[in-house]
């Protein structure tokens, strides 16, 4: 009777709790005329992964839409830390198509665990270059339809190179949070960030090539914080 | 030509063989390098799985078929220099061999034994042990060459294990100092096995035939010039390894400048904007100032380098007109010549190298560009020892000549190393050198 007891109340404080979190919602753009991507010729005249494609492909830094909306931003909260919950969050995946990392930008929690699978026709190797102290390099080798790969991180690091050294053109970055409060701006270059505490955060916006933008915002009990950032093209 | 002179001409060749297999070694590594593709096997000593002598074909794909060739030429390398060394130890090398190759084999078997993660290591080592051990076992009764050559058979012997273990561990310890040390010692090796395919030649032997009469003596300016040149390209080979090791690209992608300038902005806010601005095409770490800062020395030692072999070329060629002034026009110095001739295309060297280091850049690193780079800087290195080691046997300029050759080898030598015994001023000329010279 008492477990039940305690079990009610714990999940009525969550359930407050919950009720007073915010989500913090938000549009970013690019100022400025990004340079020209480039062609991938190593990719177009491998004689494997070279079929796979019809035209040349190119690098994708700058994913913008007609009105500067811009992709693949890394969007999360600062001075929020050690609230992992990457244990028991659904797994990321990373996929390999054609020879390209699918996405190329993705997020995850300290502990959650990163999936990467292999759709190609051709054999690739996953290698894990992180800097940070405590996140293990590793480089696995993944057969053509092959099992996934699984990675996982202990320690926060922002845009951690994946990369297969067999086709060397082929990587891709994950940064790594030791929270929840984070989001990748998608191809309308919109983000959500759900279910932050109220209080004042430092909110940073950080993209490969056009940097860091940070602003400073307010959660309130329950609404949701609108937000609109811009980086300027490099 | 004697018995001696019979037997060694095969061991000079075979010599000459392992050196020319460990160029092309240097060449595929540097092809693995400028590929990015040191990590693309990510098992040693097997690949992927695979026994590396049965990695099936079809897969030999993309960074794989650089890496693995690499692997593959390495071991074959190994064996040379195993045979190698047994040649130049002569029959006292069998017994060390038998014991080196006993121990490896026996250290291989326990590695296999202790599990799974062990048991590829294990072969690796046992496969090592199993050659030595033949090489041990199997060979003619020879004798040992001359002094110092059995010693460095024994240096390369073991510098061939080194290699071959620091070239995995960098694999399966990812660390990218691994990676230097093993480009360094690779350039080293390559020095150590021109010096023995000098030190076996005919033309070596006759040399120190002749000056073994004369003496050793003081060392001329030119010996400790060319030393210093030579240590010179090492230090800058050094810092080459060090710049290809990092995986960064091109830290500065312009040249004569550097981002524009004479010397590129290096504080933290400059390095982060060269960083955003370059779009990269393969998967390249970020640059840093310590890598923008170790290009720029590479610049500066390059330039270094380029006046100090000049020199060394300009000082070769007037020690050479001075001794054939010295012993009559018609007289001929051939290892004073010869010396002459190889520092001049050591400077050729040394400005095609150049050469390659800026179209290195100007091509953003194209891989064979980089790659013959790596080459000729090890050509560089090697021409740079042969050179040095022969000015250091020759006797100085100051002493009462230098010997005068004849064509004809061995018998003109020992003419020479006669008329040495002679004051200088009363030495006949050789009756071929009229002839040798018109």
């Amino acid at each position: 009777m008492k477990r039940h007891l305690a079990l009610a109340a714990v999940t009525a404080l969550a359930s407050a709790f919950a009720a007073t979190a915010g989500d913090v919602v938000g549009t970013i753009t690019l100022k400025g005329t990004p340079p020209k991507e480039k062609d991938i010729t190593p990719l177009k005249e491998d004689p494997n992964c070279g079929k796979l494609h019809t035209a040349m492909p190119t690098t994708k830094f700058y994913v913008v839409g007609a009105k500067g909306e811009l992709a693949d931003v890394v969007v999360s909260l600062e001075g929020i830390s050690g609230k992992s919950t990457g244990a028991s969050a659904k797994p990321v995946v990373m996929d390999q198509k054609n020879c390209i990392y699918v996405p190329q930008i993705l997020a995850v929690q300290t502990g959650q665990k990163l999936v990467v699978k292999n759709s190609d026709p051709v054999l690739h190797n996953v290698h894990s270059v992180p800097t940070v102290a405590g996140n293990p390099e590793d480089n696995k080798a993944q057969m053509p339809g092959g099992a996934d790969l699984t990675f996982s991180f202990p320690k926060a690091e922002e845009f951690i190179k994946f990369k297969c050294d067999v086709h060397p053109w082929m990587f891709a970055w994950v940064s790594v949070f030791d929270h929840p409060y984070f989001a990748v701006s998608g191809a309308d270059g919109t983000f959500k960030i759900a279910n932050v505490p109220p209080g004042k955060y430092t909110l940073k916006a950080n993209h490969r090539k056009a940097g860091v933008v940070t602003q400073e915002i307010e959660v309130k009990d329950g609404a949701p914080t609108t937000v609109a950032l811009s980086l300027d093209a490099k | 030509m004697d018995l001696a002179e019979k037997g060694s001409r095969p061991l000079h060749w075979f010599a000459f063989l392992t050196a020319a297999a460990t160029l092309v070694l240097l060449g595929i590594g540097g092809l693995v390098t400028s590929h990015g593709a040191g990590m693309a096997v990510p098992d040693w000593p097997t690949t992927y799985g695979y026994n590396m002598f049965f990695f099936p074909f079809s897969y030999w794909m993309g960074g794989i078929f650089y890496e693995h060739s690499h692997r593959l030429v390495a071991t074959l390398v190994g064996v040379l220099v195993v045979a190698l060394t047994r040649w130049l130890g002569g029959r006292p090398s069998r017994l060390p061999l038998a014991i080196i190759g006993g121990l490896e084999l026996l250290a291989g078997l326990a590695l296999g034994a202790l599990g799974p993660n062990w048991r590829g290591a294990g072969h690796f080592l046992a496969g090592i042990g199993g050659v030595v051990l033949l090489a041990a076992a199997v060979w003619a009764r020879n004798a040992p060459a001359p002094r110092p050559l059995p010693l460095l058979g024994w240096v390369a012997f073991f510098g061939v294990q080194i290699q071959g273990l620091l070239g995995g561990l960098r694999v399966v310890l990812f660390q990218d100092e691994i990676g230097i040390f093993h480009a360094t010692l690779a350039q080293l090796f390559f020095l150590l096995l021109c010096l023995v395919v000098l030190l076996t030649s005919r033309w070596w032997r006759t040399l120190a035939a002749a000056l073994s009469t004369v003496g050793g003596g003081p060392s001329s300016r030119l010996s400790w010039w060319m030393l210093a040149a030579t240590a010179l390209i090492l230090f800058q080979l050094m810092i080459g390894a060090t710049m290809r090791h990092q995986h960064a690209g091109l830290a500065i992608p312009d040249f004569p400048l550097a981002y524009g300038k004479l010397w590129p902005a290096m504080d933290a806010d400059s390095v982060a904007a060269y960083n955003q601005q370059r779009l990269e095409v393969t998967a390249l770490n970020p640059i840093t100032a310590f890598q923008i800062g170790l290009q720029m020395t590479h610049r500066l030692v390059a330039l270094l380098i380029l006046v100090a072999v000049g020199v060394c070329a300009a000082k070769a060629w007037r020690l050479a007109r001075r001794s054939g002034r010295a012993q009559g026009a018609v007289a001929t110095n051939r290892p004073v010549q010869s010396l002459a001739r190889i520092s001049l295309v050591w400077f050729d060297l040394i400005l095609v190298q150049a050469l390659l280091g800026a179209a290195t850049i100007w091509s953003n690193k194209a891989a064979d560009l980089a790659t013959a780079h790596v080459i000729f800087g090890a050509l560089s290195l090697a021409l740079g020892g042969i050179v040095t080691v022969i000015s250091f046997k020759l006797p100085a300029p100051a002493q009462a000549g230098l010997p005068v050759l004849e064509p004809g080898g061995r018998q003109g030598w020992n003419a020479t190393a006669n008329a040495m015994s002679q004051p200088f001023s009363s030495r006949p000329l050789p009756s071929g050198a009229a002839s040798h010279t018109s």
